[in-house]
């Protein structure tokens, strides 16, 4: 994807067990900070069509 | 070269003459030049109209799927390691195929020649070292070496790497190729340049998806862009579809492009959508030194688990 022209960290991957509840929060946390850095996503939008 | 014709002929009546094979399948002439077509010869008589020039660029494992009867089948280097895949993945059994190896010298690029010549091409005659073109008023030689597809003048599998019968000796595969500069032209641009190059890339697609059905690695049933419930992907010309269109198409080919260049040949456009399938190559080689098709005995790397696969991205 970052190949094609997505910023780098909009993409995240982890591995996170159904037991490791606080990493999923600190995951969750740090994706969203990251992302929210980076703006509002304008590659992949689609308009709707435009009707007179 | 141009001998290998009698010999592709003579192997295929054969096969077909004992009742080893219940067809061959090759090349045949044309109706327009530089467009030869895949034939299938049922009979001795049949193998009379296989023939090979430069432009048998079609890749024929594409027509192996699923095949039930015992096969005979023209492969140069390229086609041999995408009917390798086909083994690999249960499309085709070994003991049903008599592979007819070619060894390849490249295959022309016809919007090449093509867009040399000044009107409509009537006639192309090839000689052991080029091409001559010939329409309405024009007579132009190429030499092949000028003229050949992009993959081919990068290609470093000529010879097939499997094979029962041979129609010449091998030919001397090509050292020291640069096969991934285009990869890392992109790679050095920044998001919004690579955003913008594929953007232009793209533009002029029409999603007729000629490269999916060229392609022997897309067998699936049913294709995800042919799928409507779900509706994966749009199926107009929106920028946002064609780029979803062709990346995923891409990424199905990951650990299994060969980079036989099917795809490109049947763009109506002439997209170059091969610098996908390479940027997937290129990580394949780099990660997990591999390389698609070049033995039936190994599993490809996106099949099995080692402990030291890649894991980085994984946070």
């Amino acid at each position: 994807m970052e190949h094609m022209g997505i910023e780098p960290g909009r993409l995240q991957f982890s591995w996170i067990s159904s037991a490791e509840s606080t990493k999923f929060v600190e995951v969750v946390t740090q994706v969203t900070q990251a992302v929210k850095a980076l703006g509002p996503n304008t590659n992949f939008t689609k308009k709707l069509a435009e009707v007179a | 070269m141009l001998s290998y014709t009698e010999k592709i002929r003579e192997i295929a009546g054969r096969l077909l003459a004992s009742g080893a094979v219940d067809m061959v399948i090759g090349f045949r002439q044309g109706t327009i030049p530089m467009m030869n077509e895949p034939h299938f010869a049922k009979t001795p008589a049949e193998a009379a109209k296989l023939m090979w020039d430069s432009h048998c660029g079609i890749n024929l494992a594409n027509y192996l799927t699923d095949r039930k009867e015992r096969i005979g089948i023209v492969a140069k280097g390229c086609d041999s390691r995408n009917i390798v895949t086909h083994i690999i993945e249960n499309k085709i059994k070994r003991e049903q195929l008599v592979v007819i190896g070619v060894p390849c010298r490249g295959m022309v690029d016809k919007r090449k020649i093509a867009m040399k010549c000044p009107g409509e091409i009537t006639e192309v005659i090839e000689n052991e070292t080029g091409l001559t073109a010939k329409g309405n008023g024009f007579s132009q030689a190429f030499e092949k070496k000028d003229v050949l597809q992009h993959n081919c003048s990068l290609c470093i599998h000529r010879n097939p790497v499997i094979h029962d019968e041979m129609v010449a000796p091998p030919v001397e595969e090509q050292k020291d190729v640069d096969r991934y500069a285009d990869v890392r032209a992109v790679e050095a641009m920044n998001p919004e340049q690579r955003w913008k190059y594929f953007e232009d890339l793209l533009s002029p697609c029409v999603r007729c998806h000629a490269c999916r059905n060229a392609c022997p690695l897309c067998y699936c049933p049913t294709c995800f862009v042919d799928e409507s419930r779900p509706q994966w992907v749009g199926k107009g010309q929106d920028a946002s579809d064609v780029r979803t269109f062709h990346f995923l198409r891409a990424y199905h080919c990951a650990g299994r492009c060969t980079d036989c260049g099917a795809c490109e040949r049947a763009c109506p456009v002439g997209i170059n959508m091969r610098v996908f399938t390479k940027k997937l190559e290129k990580d394949c080689l780099d990660l997990f030194g591999w390389e698609a098709g070049l033995s039936p005995e190994v599993r490809p790397p996106l099949d099995v688990y080692r402990p030291n696969d890649p894991n980085d991205f994984i946070k």
